[in-house]
C-alpha cells in the first residue's frame, strides 16, 4: 500500500477536540464528521485539502478523548496518512483498530514543510519527500498489530477468528 | 524479578505467571463501558459481527451521560441505540435519565469498579477506577465492540512510572492539585503509554473521592492508566457499596520502574491550569484572571465532597455580578445528598444554577456553552481549545474550593483571598 499527497503541518499536542469538536459528536456519520475535520485547529482545512493529502504533526497527536470519531473523521476526509513525532495512545490504538494509516517518525515530522509532496510505503515504513528528495524510515509495527492491520482492522480479525 | 501492581493485574488476566513492559497480551476484561457518544459506534460494530449475544450481560455498562437529558434529536437517537441494545441483550447496567450520572462518578458509587479488575471503557477518563486499585484504561469504540463480543482486549504492558508525594498538604490542596502539579511537571505527554503509580504519605491521607479525581486525570499526562494500591480506605469504600468479590494487588518492593519522581507537597499550593493545556499549571493565589463563568461538576470534581467544599465557601456569599455559576452534581446519589445536606439551597442563595447530572458543559455539549472570548473556570479535567464552546473561549481548571472562591471574587483566586 502506498499513500501520496501534499503535506499539511500541525504542531504538538493536537487534541481530539481540535480534530473533531465535541459539538459535532451527536452523530457518528463519517461524512458529516469529515466535514468538520480539524476545524478547531484550522477552520479552512476541509476547503484546502485534496484527496490523499497527508497530515504531518508534532508530538502527542490525537491526545484527549477516546472518541473514535477523530480517526474516523480524518479517514473520511480522505487523508491518506498521518505522520507524527508521536501519537497519543488511544488515538494510536483507535487508528489501528479502524484502519487509518499512521506513521511515527520524529525526523520526517520535523523536516517536512507545508505543501511538500510526500509518498509513504506502508510495508517498508519508507517515507519519501518528493519535493526535497529526502527519505526516512518509520518504526515498524509489532507483528501483533501488523496482523490487525493486514486483516483490515480489529473487527475483521475477530470475524476471521469466529469462523 | 518483582512486578508492579499494573503488571500483576494484567498478568493475572492474561493467565500468565509474569509479564514484562513491552509485551503484547490478550487479557480477560471484567467490565466494559461505553457512553452515548462512543457506544452507538460500538453497538453498530457488534451488530455487524453477526453474533447473537454479548459475552456477559452483567459485565457491560452503558451510561448515556454526555448529552443527557437529551439536548436534541440527534442525541436522543444515540441514547435510543443504547436503550434498545440494553433491552435486547438484557444488559444489567444501563442507566437512563433519573438514574444515570456521569459514568466515572457513577460506576465506583455502584460498586461496579473494584480492586484488581481489568476495566476498559470507550471513554478516555476510564483511567479513574485505578484509584481503587484496578487496571482501568480508555479505549475506542472498536475495542469496546470487540470486548463485548469476546470478553477480551489486547494490551501492550506499559512501563510503570512511580510518583511519590511527600509531606503534609497545605490547606485547600486536594487530589486535583496533586495531579495538576504532576501534569504541570511532566507535561501532557510525560507519561505517554505508561502506567502512573501514585504513592506516598500524601496519597494515604487523601479520601477515596480525591484519589478518584486524581487517577481521572492520568490520561491528561498521556498515561495509559493511573493506579493507587488499595488501603483500608479503599476497602471500606468498596465494601460499603458491594458484596462482590475482589482481589487486592500491590507492587513488589523490587518492582521495576522506568522513572521514580518525588514531590514535596509542603511547597504546593492550590493550582490552576491555564488555557489550553492541563499542563499550564500556575498557583491560584493572586492569579487575578477575570472570569465569566464557573462550572463545578464533572467526573473529576462533581462528587459530594466537592460540593461540600464549594458550599462551605459560598455560604452567606453571593456569586460575583459578572459571573455565572453552574453546579452539576455528578450523580443522582450526589444530587440527593446535596439536597438533604442543604448544599443546593446554598448554591441557589448564592445565585448559582443547579442542574441534573450530565457531562453537559464539560465537553461543550450543552448546559453552559461559552461564547467567543469568554472565560470559564471549571473543576473538570480538560481545557483544550474550544472544549467548552467557541474556539476563541478559554477554560481554566482548578479544584472546587478555588472555583467557588473565584466565583465570588469574579477573578481566579486562592480561597484565602476571600474576605
Ligand atoms: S464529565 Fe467530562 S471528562 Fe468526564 S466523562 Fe463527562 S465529558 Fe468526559
Amino acid at each position: 500500500m502506498i499513500a501520496h499527497g501534499n503535506a499539511w503541518k500541525f504542531g504538538n499536542d493536537i487534541n481530539t477536540d481540535e480534530i473533531i469538536p465535541a459539538r459535532y459528536l451527536n452523530t457518528s456519520d463519517p461524512k458529516e464528521l469529515a466535514s468538520h475535520c480539524m476545524e478547531d485547529a484550522d477552520p479552512e482545512f476541509m476547503n484546502k485539502i485534496s484527496m490523499g493529502d497527508v497530515i504531518v504533526a508534532g508530538n502527542n497527536f490525537g491526545c484527549g478523548s477516546s472518541r473514535e470519531h477523530a480517526p474516523i473523521a480524518i479517514k473520511a476526509a480522505n487523508i491518506s496518512c498521518v505522520i507524527a513525532k508521536s501519537f497519543a495512545r488511544i488515538f494510536y490504538r483507535n487508528s489501528i483498530n479502524i484502519g487509518l494509516p499512521i506513521v511515527e517518525s520524529p525526523e520526517a515530522a520535523e523536516d517536512i514543510k507545508p505543501g511538500d509532496k510526500i509518498e509513504i510505503e506502508f510495508d517498508s515504513g519508507k517515507i519519501k519527500n518528493l519535493t526535497t528528495g529526502k527519505e526516512y524510515t518509520a518504526k515498524p509495527f509489532p507483528p501483533f498489530m501488523q496482523d490487525i492491520i493486514s486483516k483490515g482492522g480489529l473487527m475483521n480479525k475477530i470475524r476471521s477468528e469466529l469462523k | 524479578m518483582g512486578m508492579t501492581i499494573t503488571e500483576k493485574i494484567l498478568a493475572a488476566h492474561a493467565g500468565k505467571e509474569s509479564v514484562e513492559p513491552g509485551e503484547l497480551i490478550e487479557a480477560q476484561v471484567d467490565l466494559v463501558l461505553g457512553n452515548d457518544i462512543t457506544a452507538p459506534i460500538a453497538i453498530q460494530e457488534f451488530r455487524d459481527l453477526g453474533i447473537p449475544k454479548v459475552f456477559d450481560n452483567e459485565k457491560i455498562a452503558l451510561i448515556p451521560d454526555h448529552f443527557t437529558p437529551n439536548k436534541d434529536i440527534k442525541s436522543a437517537e444515540q441514547v435510543k441505540v443504547l436503550r434498545e441494545f440494553a433491552r435486547e441483550q438484557n444488559i444489567r447496567h444501563f442507566y437512563d435519565v433519573g438514574r444515570v450520572g456521569v459514568e466515572h462518578a457513577l460506576l465506583p458509587e455502584l460498586g461496579l469498579a473494584r480492586p484488581g479488575m481489568v476495566i476498559i471503557g470507550a471513554d478516555s477518563h476510564t483511567c479513574t477506577y485505578g484509584a481503587l486499585g484496578a487496571f482501568s484504561t480508555g479505549s475506542g469504540s472498536t475495542d469496546m465492540a470487540a470486548a463485548m463480543a469476546t470478553g477480551k482486549a489486547w494490551f501492550r504492558i506499559p512501563e510503570s512510572m512511580k510518583f511519590v508525594y511527600k509531606g503534609k498538604l497545605n490547606k485547600y490542596v486536594t487530589g486535583k492539585d496533586l495531579i495538576l502539579h504532576t501534569i504541570g511537571n511532566i507535561g501532557v505527554d510525560g507519561a505517554l503509554y505508561r502506567a502512573m503509580e501514585f504513592t506516598g504519605e500524601a496519597i494515604s491521607v487523601l479520601t477515596v473521592e480525591e484519589r478518584l479525581s486524581m487517577a481521572n486525570m492520568a490520561i491528561e499526562a498521556g498515561g495509559k492508566n493511573g493506579i493507587i494500591a488499595p488501603d483500608e480506605k479503599t476497602l471500606e469504600y468498596v465494601k460499603k457499596r458491594t458484596g462482590a468479590d475482589f482481589t487486592v494487588y500491590t507492587s513488589d518492593s523490587d518492582a521495576k520502574y522506568i522513572d521514580i519522581i518525588e514531590y514535596d507537597m509542603t511547597k504546593v499550593e492550590p493550582i490552576v491550569a491555564y488555557p489550553h493545556l492541563p499542563s499550564n499549571a500556575k498557583p491560584a493565589r493572586e492569579s487575578g484572571v477575570k472570569i465569566d463563568q464557573v462550572f463545578i461538576g464533572s467526573c473529576t470534581n462533581g462528587r459530594i465532597e466537592d460540593l461540600r467544599v464549594a458550599a462551605e465557601l459560598l455560604k452567606g456569599r453571593k456569586v460575583h455580578k459578572d459571573v455565572r455559576l453552574i453546579v452539576i452534581p455528578a450523580t443522582q446519589e450526589v444530587y440527593a445528598m446535596a439536597l438533604k445536606e442543604g448544599l443546593l439551597s446554598i448554591f441557589l442563595e448564592a445565585e448559582g444554577a443547579v442542574s441534573a447530572p450530565t457531562c453537559g458543559p464539560c465537553l461543550g455539549g450543552h448546559m453552559g456553552i461559552l461564547a467567543e472570548g469568554e472565560r470559564c473556570l471549571a473543576t473538570s479535567n480538560r481545557n483544550f481549545v474550544g472544549r467548552m464552546g467557541h474556539p476563541k473561549s478559554e477554560v481554566y481548571l482548578a479544584n472546587p474550593a478555588v472555583a467557588a472562591a473565584s466565583a465570588v471574587k469574579g477573578v481566579i483566586c486562592h480561597p484565602d483571598e476571600l474576605d
